[in-house]
């Protein structure tokens, strides 16, 4: 569904997501880089359980949450990719734990 | 102008205190109106905290706390038959509740303000204790190091006060009750065999009226000889995320809702008719919120709001009626939400009939008529 523009000045960076290994580039949004790994649903909703994903990457619709780095309900958007960081998709409530 | 209509009782305010006695007068065969403002109206029933609570109530007033272990009584029961009628399941839960003391202090005030509750003359009994931390940890294993003890009632209990207020007026509307939004009361004009009252959406003829408008009481009840000495006082909330469901008793001041969200409030200011939150209040209730649960700290706030409670100078309900005016009676209390049941399933009745019964003496607003000090 996505495509990237070519850009060969971009460094390569992995991160994890769901504990797998996906490829982006540095300076890519979490969310942009989940949309270009072709996945496109990042939680579900809370009460509903319908699945969302990235919509207005611009931090403004609260669609594009996941954890990032054991934090949930990260804006996927907001949040720049970093090499090994670990980051998980959300389904329904999270748990309120210390 | 719209033609005047013909109603057995013009309920005035479309709150949860004026729905209530709207849908228990409805469904006893009355023909009931109810006048209501528009959606910039301050509206408690949409900013209020959803406790229906019963711990802490009538300090000075004995008849209130037995007033209000009624409706706690009555709740299931009101909430089952609002869902049978509706389909709507407005998640009344009575789990007991918790008031959360974060110094020895705090606990031994706590301790001292029940003793005087439960020790008043013709105090209605009912149980209630007082808790060791270690106590209330089996209650609430996550409670932080600063919380010492608690105070638990087992009649405390919660629910969606959204959906209780959409399903009083989806019954009351299936049972016949006419809703007129955009009807603000300008006057209130006494005429053989009832009212007229004469509003921004047109006139509306009444045998009865019942004024339960709130704060806006205060301006309604000198026209039918009345008196609502009630002022605004402000309440905050805060609103985190949807969590799964960990928090099995409402606390004074946190709550989690039937769908997870968590719910920080109870916080009191004077500040007249102004319903802005202020990052003062808000900030010092979500602090003491983290010193009682560590981990709502990790928690995302995604709202707050603010709301006017409508009270008393002593905090009390009040029920009245016209002695110059008969028929026009009158509610008001700041716990619309744990009277709901006496107002839909005790109140509603006895408005029905000619005159307020004697055991609601006590609430009338003639108890602040006494003379001032010299």
């Amino acid at each position: 569904m996505f495509r990237r523009l070519p850009d060969p000045a971009a460094a390569g960076v992995t991160i994890s997501v769901d504990g797998t290994p996906v490829a982006a580039r540095a300076g890519d949004s979490v969310a942009a880089a989940l949309l270009a790994a072709g996945i496109v649903v990042c939680r579900t909703t809370p009460v509903g359980e319908a699945p969302r994903g990235p919509y207005c990457m611009m931090g403004v619709c609260f669609d594009c949450l996941v954890a990032i780095d054991g934090m949930a309900s990260r804006q996927a958007c907001l949040v720049r990719v970093r090499a090994g960081m670990r980051v998980e998709t959300q389904h329904g409530k999270r748990r309120a734990a210390p | 102008m719209a033609p005047a209509r013909e109603h057995d009782v013009a309920v005035i305010g479309g709150g949860l205190v004026g729905s209530a006695i709207a849908w228990g007068l409805a469904r006893l065969g009355v023909r009931v109106a109810v006048l209501d403002e528009g959606d910039v109206a301050f509206r408690a029933s949409r900013g209020n905290f959803a406790l229906v609570w019963v711990q802490s109530k009538g300090l000075g007033m004995a008849p209130y706390a037995a007033w209000t272990k009624r409706s706690s009584d009555g709740w299931a029961g009101f909430a089952a038959l609002l869902r049978d009628e509706t389909g709507l399941d407005v998640a009344f839960q009575r789990p007991g509740g918790l008031h959360l003391c974060l110094s020895e202090a705090e606990l031994a005030t706590r301790h001292g303000f029940l003793m005087r509750l439960h020790n008043q003359p013709d105090m209605v009994p009912y149980a209630h204790e007082m808790l060791e931390r270690r106590a209330l940890e089996t209650l609430l294993p996550e409670i932080g190091p600063e919380v010492v003890g608690a105070s638990f009632c087992p009649l405390d209990g919660h629910c969606n006060s959204l959906r209780l207020l959409r399903a009083l007026h989806t019954g009351m509307q299936r049972n016949g009750t006419t809703y007129l939004a955009n009807h603000i009361v300008e006057r209130i004009v006494p005429e053989a065999g009832g009212f007229r009252l004469e509003t921004s959406g047109g006139a509306v003829r009444a045998g009865k009226i019942v004024l339960a408008a709130g704060n806006g009481n205060a301006r309604l009840a000198p026209m039918v000889g009345l008196a609502a000495p009630v002022r605004p006082q402000r309440g905050q909330i805060i609103a985190t995320e949807r969590v799964q469901p960990f928090l099995n008793h409402p606390i004074t001041t946190i709550r989690q809702t039937d769908e997870g969200s968590i719910l920080i409030g109870d916080s009191v200011e004077e500040a007249g008719f102004d319903d802005a939150v202020g990052l003062g209040v808000v900030s010092t209730m979500a602090d003491r919120a983290v010193r009682m649960l560590p981990l709502l700290g990790r928690l995302n706030v995604v709202r707050s709001w603010a709301a006017l409670r409508v009270m008393t100078q002593d905090g009390f309900p009040i029920y009245d009626q016209s002695a110059s005016c008969p028929g026009a009676f009158m509610t008001t209390c700041h716990s619309g939400v744990t009277l709901a049941a006496n107002h839909a399933l005790v109140l509603a009745p006895m408005l029905r009939d000619t005159a307020l019964p004697a055991e609601l003496a006590p609430f009338s607003a003639k108890r602040f008529d006494v003379p001032a000090a010299a």
